[in-house]
């Protein structure tokens, strides 16, 4: 039966599939009567292309496996089942004293899903990425076989797990690290610059002293300007409340798909001119709940909608740091030429902590992540040419981002991907992988 | 601290209900079928911050222990303030028609089941002249309907058993909630395509717990499915026979 309710973040591509539901740790697979059709695992949905999907095929919705099992106070060592979602551990172990040690943008991820994609965050410079904080994890394949992974254990179905887009197996449980907090704030500091020199300059000074760091950029500025935005760093305050903490209430919803989208070049250059001069200061500190500062869109539920139901890309690329000033400008420039783009831009530096993930997507050097309305050719012809950009200087694009990219390109961006077919469960694909292995 | 019995407590509602319990501090005992299950749950209860969890493993069909088991219950707990009554099947409506023993074991699972361990319940509360009792049944028990009417007349039992116990107990100073859920995303309900009027099973608890602290008597969750189903019961059955609902 075909499931609406099962798509990928970004509503592109729409996709045909069957979707069972498995609810506990000591459950096998729920694989009864499916006539060898394949299977994916499926967690909260966040994906943004098809690496979430199985057209034609079965998604098995993970998010029942949502029991915390055990949890190490004093070390800060949380074990948990693969759906709970990073929101919930963060109500439960923030209060204690403990926050993840890395966390991508939105909290409405789950942890299986935050393994199988290996996601970063405004950290990683510091901290590199989630993988990296996975104690083991117990993986169970479609022939009934449970392993436990860990570095030491199952190592290479560890690190083909990690990033492995789940590919590899059903996550059941996880172990995480998670790193000590005083309180759930955080010391931000938000700094207006005028453009792409200014950013490295910025960016390169702050990595030292500030654990986060990240900018969000105006997409349509250009010349002299180009790349100019806001740079937000910040870090865990040592601030211990006494009173309880004010959260943003505020949640808001797009309740419903419009028939076309509502980011076109006039509400995209409206919101970014006045998102760049929403404060008059160059430079502002101020103290803020972790909320807002890690994940702002959280706060629209279900903020994909207002781009109607043809849904829109994400393009997040990495650039390798000794082309990344040039690429980065070159990109910057063809999209303000395009005159599309997203309200929110992000660029940030990633640092050179490697993740054991064979597929891992970050490199040493600076990422780009934006979104672009679906307008069919238009859209794909400009993200084409930023491809280009980023082929030519040896930089990759994000697999977890993408619905779009050719296999030429996936195959030369991850040199590891023919390693990942050992470790692939023979029942398991996705139309990511079909797509991106197809002979060329 | 409350001292809480949930019965069905694998059931997702009742999963999500016990959450929020044990992040309240509540004292918790948990009966369901599975003693695996009850394990991987009782677990996460008590890291939630439950003050004790015990368990208990009983099919509801097994009668005979319904009393033993709310008596194991109450000394588990020390005491008995509030119970959530949970478990239930969803009916292969076609396969019914076609096997009246299946629709006599549906109705069983259902209704009796509920029925037979209310009626214990009931007398421990009336004595202690306090406390609450919270069963969910459902928006199908409103009215029947040719989809799924062996599941909606057990309801539809439940839910008037349930108002002639609040009649009989509120004088006791016992509060009864009727919970009658809309759709919801669950297990049992895995295999309906999602609409927009679904919801899931986290913010029906957030609902539930609600009634239970504001002590209401009948709880449709989410609120709109009161509105819903006063609509659908206001048509008049003249018209209502011809309908395919």
């Amino acid at each position: 039966m075909t499931n609406r309710s099962y798509q990928s973040w970004a509503g592109y591509p729409v996709v045909e599939q069957e979707a069972r539901k498995m609810n506990w740790q000591t459950d096998s697979l729920p694989l009864e009567g499916s006539d060898g059709k394949s299977f994916l695992p499926y967690g909260n949905g966040r994906s943004y292309g098809d690496v979430c999907l199985n057209d034609g095929g079965i998604v098995i919705d993970c998010r029942g496996l949502n029991h915390l099992i055990e949890f190490d106070s004093e070390n800060g060592i949380l074990r948990c089942e693969a759906g709970v979602t990073l929101q919930e551990i963060l109500h439960f172990t923030v209060p204690k004293g403990w926050f993840l040690s890395v966390t991508p943008g939105t909290q409405f991820v789950t942890v299986g899903g935050a393994i199988a994609n290996d996601v970063h965050g405004k950290n990683h410079h510091k901290a590199g990425t989630f993988g990296q904080h996975v104690n083991c994890f117990e993986l169970l394949r479609s022939d009934g076989s449970r392993r436990l992974c860990s570095a030491e254990e199952n190592s290479e179905w560890y690190q083909a797990t990690i990033g492995g887009l789940g590919l590899t197996g059903v996550i059941t449980w996880a172990e995480i690290r998670l790193r000590p907090v005083k309180s759930a704030l955080i010391d931000q500091e938000v700094i207006r610059y005028s453009n792409l020199t200014e950013f490295f300059e910025i960016a390169k000074a702050s990595d030292q002293d500030y654990e986060h760091t990240v900018a969000w950029i105006d997409c349509l500025a250009q010349g002299d300007q180009l790349g100019r935005g806001l740079f937000i760093r910040g870090n865990y305050s040592d601030t211990v409340q006494n009173r309880a903490v004010r959260q943003p209430k505020l949640n808001l919803t797009v309740p419903l798909e419009p028939p076309f989208t509502l980011i076109n070049s006039m509400t995209l250059k409206m919101f970014n001119t006045v998102y760049y001069n929403k404060q008059r200061k160059d430079q502002i500190k101020s103290q803020v709940h972790y909320k807002p500062f890690f994940y702002p869109l959280d706060a629209i539920y279900q903020w994909n909608r207002i781009y109607g139901s043809k849904g829109f890309f994400q393009y997040q690329c990495a650039l390798p740091v000794e082309h990344m000033e040039d690429a980065m400008g070159e990109i910057l420039q063809r999209i303000s030429k395009a005159g599309l783009g997203s309200f929110l831009t992000v660029l940030k530096l990633f640092g050179d902590k490697p993740s054991p993930g064979l597929l891992s997507f970050p490199m040493p050097g600076a990422t780009l992540a934006l979104d672009f309305p679906n307008y069919g050719q238009k859209t794909l012809d400009l993200l084409n040419q930023l491809d280009e950009v980023t082929r030519s200087v040896g930089g990759r694009v994000n697999p977890s981002k993408d619905a779009r990219m050719s296999s030429e390109d996936f195959q030369h961006h991850f040199a590891n991907w023919r390693k990942m077919e050992d470790y692939i469960d023979p029942r398991i694909s996705s139309s990511f992988w079909r797509r991106v292995t197809a002979e060329s | 601290m409350r001292k809480t019995l949930v019965i069905g407590a694998t059931s997702a509602i009742a999963q999500d209900l016990a959450k929020l319990f044990a992040e309240a501090g509540d004292a918790i005992c948990l009966v369901a079928r599975s003693d695996n299950k009850l394990k991987i749950l009782a677990d996460d209860l008590q890291l939630r911050g439950a003050s004790s969890v015990a368990m208990q493993s009983m099919d509801v069909l097994e009668y005979e222990r319904h009393q033993s088991v709310v008596d194991t219950a109450v000394e588990a707990l020390g005491g008995l303030d509030l119970v959530v009554i949970a478990h239930g099947t969803l009916p292969d409506q076609a396969a019914c028609q076609d096997s009246s023993e299946l629709t006599k074991k549906e109705f069983e699972v259902n209704a009796l089941t509920t029925i037979s361990l209310l009626t214990n319940l009931a007398n421990y509360f009336e004595a202690q002249q306090r406390g609450s009792i919270v069963v969910i049944s459902s928006v199908a028990g409103d009215r029947g309907r040719q989809s799924n009417y062996v599941y909606g007349a057990a309801k539809g039992a439940v839910t008037i058993f349930l108002q002639g116990l609040r009649n009989r107990l509120t004088k006791s100073g016992v509060n009864v909630v009727t919970v009658k859920p809309g759709f919801v995303d669950t297990p049992m309900t895995a295999d309906f395509p999602k609409g927009a009027l679904w919801a899931s099973s986290e913010k029906v608890a957030q609902d539930i717990n609600k009634a239970i602290d504001r002590q209401k008597s009948i709880a449709y969750v989410p609120w709109f499915w009161r509105y819903i189903m006063l609509i659908i019961k206001s048509i008049p059955e003249m018209v209502f026979k011809k309908l395919s609902l």
